[in-house]
């Protein structure tokens, strides 16, 4: 090659490399500025409609002021209770097992079911619980709500909790077995503690995404003007009150759906950044 | 090939462990094959070879840790005071706790403090001790650290340095009280100040326990052992008194190796 060429070579070589870096420069920007308007308009509507009776006052019929999604904010709260009361056991189990067992049909089984289930849009797991749930209890309930969630976040729990699992180093494992520890106090006294921030972690982000879902909850825990008191019954929550309050033509109703998102992403926020903070002290430790 | 008898007779003694035509398996390889040889209680017992030649695979045999591995099996048999290990009415749980192990890299819980780390064993076997802080300070000053780490019990176990990790994990070993211990070059990630702790502590071990250890060095198996075993190719070749062994060898294959001319 002639120093010519390589010269022309080297030159267009820098100069599609400055292109990419500028393209994804670009992009980077164009993702930032998307998500601050996002953050900036839910902050800037949100205040303004924000106040102590929007946090704790019931909604009032509308065109009378002064009503609040204090039932909702609760309301959410419980389903994502009630959604780990059933996630957490069943998606932990179902990790310990995947990461221990490791081989077989049904470990492989269930493996590629957590992976399809994760990519199921949620929508389909509220008309599956509409379908059995609701349908049997022949109305909406707290409980088929918290059901729904739950569905949205066994696989997230499952497949965090198998990763954080299969983390724990071998030989922390084969220290506990040649103590003489059963394989059962192996995991539940050295594997989990081990692994309990990174399946914290995992929690968190399926809490905060769960928290954020309407549609699994729009027909199952549908939707009610007063506190929840009974999980039979149906429940307000800030994702439905949303989109209810959004779709109605009244403008004090379109001020409490922007109070009730600033409200619900503040809440979704704690989740990420509590997770964040877990999972960076992990990277400290190793 | 077949197993080499002792050539010279060990002194008057009595046998803590015994391998009987014992053979391992992995799925892939063998990694042992017909080791016959006893282990004499209050001694230290070297276990020296090139590598690969199934050290480790030998000493894990001894306190079912080898079937630990997926996929991997024994054959023949190993007696624990007469008795055999690896029947089937006997439960694997029981003989790691008489026969302990300390692992070729510390391996010290690294999250759990000292503390915790010497309370370890007892609390995986589902024991609470009546005075753990007597426990603790007995298996510290046993394992030579006791002055050293008196004030920082509350250390997590994975700040120490990597002497204090393996004699920390001795002392995690000896506050379950086993019978044997089996060391698996204990040593090799150490300087040689930490090393010479380590052989010290082995001396004076040896008056409660009995002691199998594998070791790369031919220098630490004769100032430590006084038995020694030379493996080659998962065969036992010559076993015998250490300062008969390093000094005159039976087996052609065992003075290539001491004198440095393999492995
Ligand atoms: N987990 C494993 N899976 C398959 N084969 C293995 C495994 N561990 C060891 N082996 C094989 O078994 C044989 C004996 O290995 P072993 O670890 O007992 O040797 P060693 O004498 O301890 O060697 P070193 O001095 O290097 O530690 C080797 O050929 C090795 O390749
Ligand atoms: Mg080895």
């Amino acid at each position: 090659m002639s120093d010519a060429a390589r010269v022309r070579t080297l030159a267009s070589r820098r100069a599609s490399e400055s292109f990419v870096r500028g393209l994804a420069a670009g992009v980077t920007a164009l993702t930032v500025v998307g998500l601050a308007s996002v953050l900036f308009s839910v902050v800037g509507y949100g205040a303004r409609g924000l106040s102590m009776t929007t946090l704790t006052a019931l909604p009032r019929p509308a065109g009378v002021p002064g009503g609040g999604v204090a039932n909702a904010i609760v309301g959410t709260l419980l389903l994502v209770a009630l959604a780990c009361a059933i996630a957490l056991p069943v998606g932990l189990l179902a990790g310990i097992h995947l990461a221990e067992a490791r081989t077989g049909k049904l470990v492989r089984l269930a493996r590629t079911a957590a992976d399809a289930l994760a990519a199921v849009p949620s929508v389909v797991f509220g008309i599956f619980v509409f379908g059995v749930l609701v349908a049997w209890m022949k109305h909406f309930s707290a409980l088929a709500g918290g059901a729904a969630l739950a569905l949205t976040m066994i696989p997230t729990v499952t497949r965090a909790t198998e990763v954080a699992v299969r983390a724990v180093p071998e030989r922390l494992r084969e220290a506990a077995l040649a103590l003489g520890a059963t394989r059962h106090r192996v995991i539940a006294q050295v594997v989990l503690p081990s692994a309990a921030r990174g399946i914290a972690t995992g929690v968190l982000l399926a809490v905060g995404r769960a928290a954020g879902e309407a549609a699994p909850l729009l027909f199952t825990a549908w939707e009610s003007r007063f506190f929840c008191d009974d999980l039979r019954e149906p429940t307000a929550s800030l994702p439905v009150s949303i989109f209810t309050y959004t779709i109605s033509p009244y403008d004090d109703l379109h001020a409490q759906a922007w109070a009730a998102a600033l409200v619900l992403v503040s809440l979704v926020l704690v989740f990420q950044v509590t997770a964040r903070l877990l999972s960076k002290r992990r990277d400290d430790v190793s | 090939m077949s197993t080499v008898p002792p050539s010279t007779p060990p002194p008057p003694h009595v046998e803590k462990m015994r391998a009987e035509n014992l053979g391992a398996k992995f799925p892939d390889a063998v990694a042992l094959r017909g080791i016959t040889m006893p282990v004499i209680e209050h001694k230290v017992t070297a276990v020296i070879g090139p590598s690969g030649c199934g050290k480790s695979t030998f000493i894990r045999c001894l306190n079912r840790m080898h079937e630990v591995v997926p996929g991997a099996t024994t054959s023949g048999d190993v007696l624990l005071d007469g008795k055999s290990i690896y029947g089937s009415a006997v439960d694997p749980v029981g003989v790691r706790r008489k026969v302990g192990m300390v692992f070729q890299k510390p391996n010290p819980f690294p999250e759990m403090s000292v503390r915790d780390n010497v309370l370890s064993g007892l609390r995986l076997n589902g024991i609470r001790p009546a005075s753990p802080d007597v426990v603790v300070e007995a298996a510290l000053t046993q394992a030579a650290m006791w002055d050293e780490m008196r004030d920082s019990l509350d250390r997590p176990g994975g700040s120490l340095s990597g002497g204090q990790q393996q004699r920390l994990c001795i002392a995690r070993c000896l506050a379950l009280e086993p019978e044997v211990i089996l060391m698996d070059e204990p040593c090799s990630s150490l300087d040689p100040i930490a090393t010479a702790r380590i052989e010290e502590l082995i001396h004076d071990l040896r008056e409660r326990y009995t002691i199998v250890i594998v070791t790369h060095s031919m220098q630490q198996a004769a100032r430590v052992s006084d038995l020694t075993a030379f493996f080659y190719l998962g065969e036992l070749v010559e076993y015998g008194l250490a300062d008969v062994l390093f000094t005159r060898p039976e087996d052609p294959r065992t003075e290539e190796y001491i004198t440095g001319r393999f492995g």
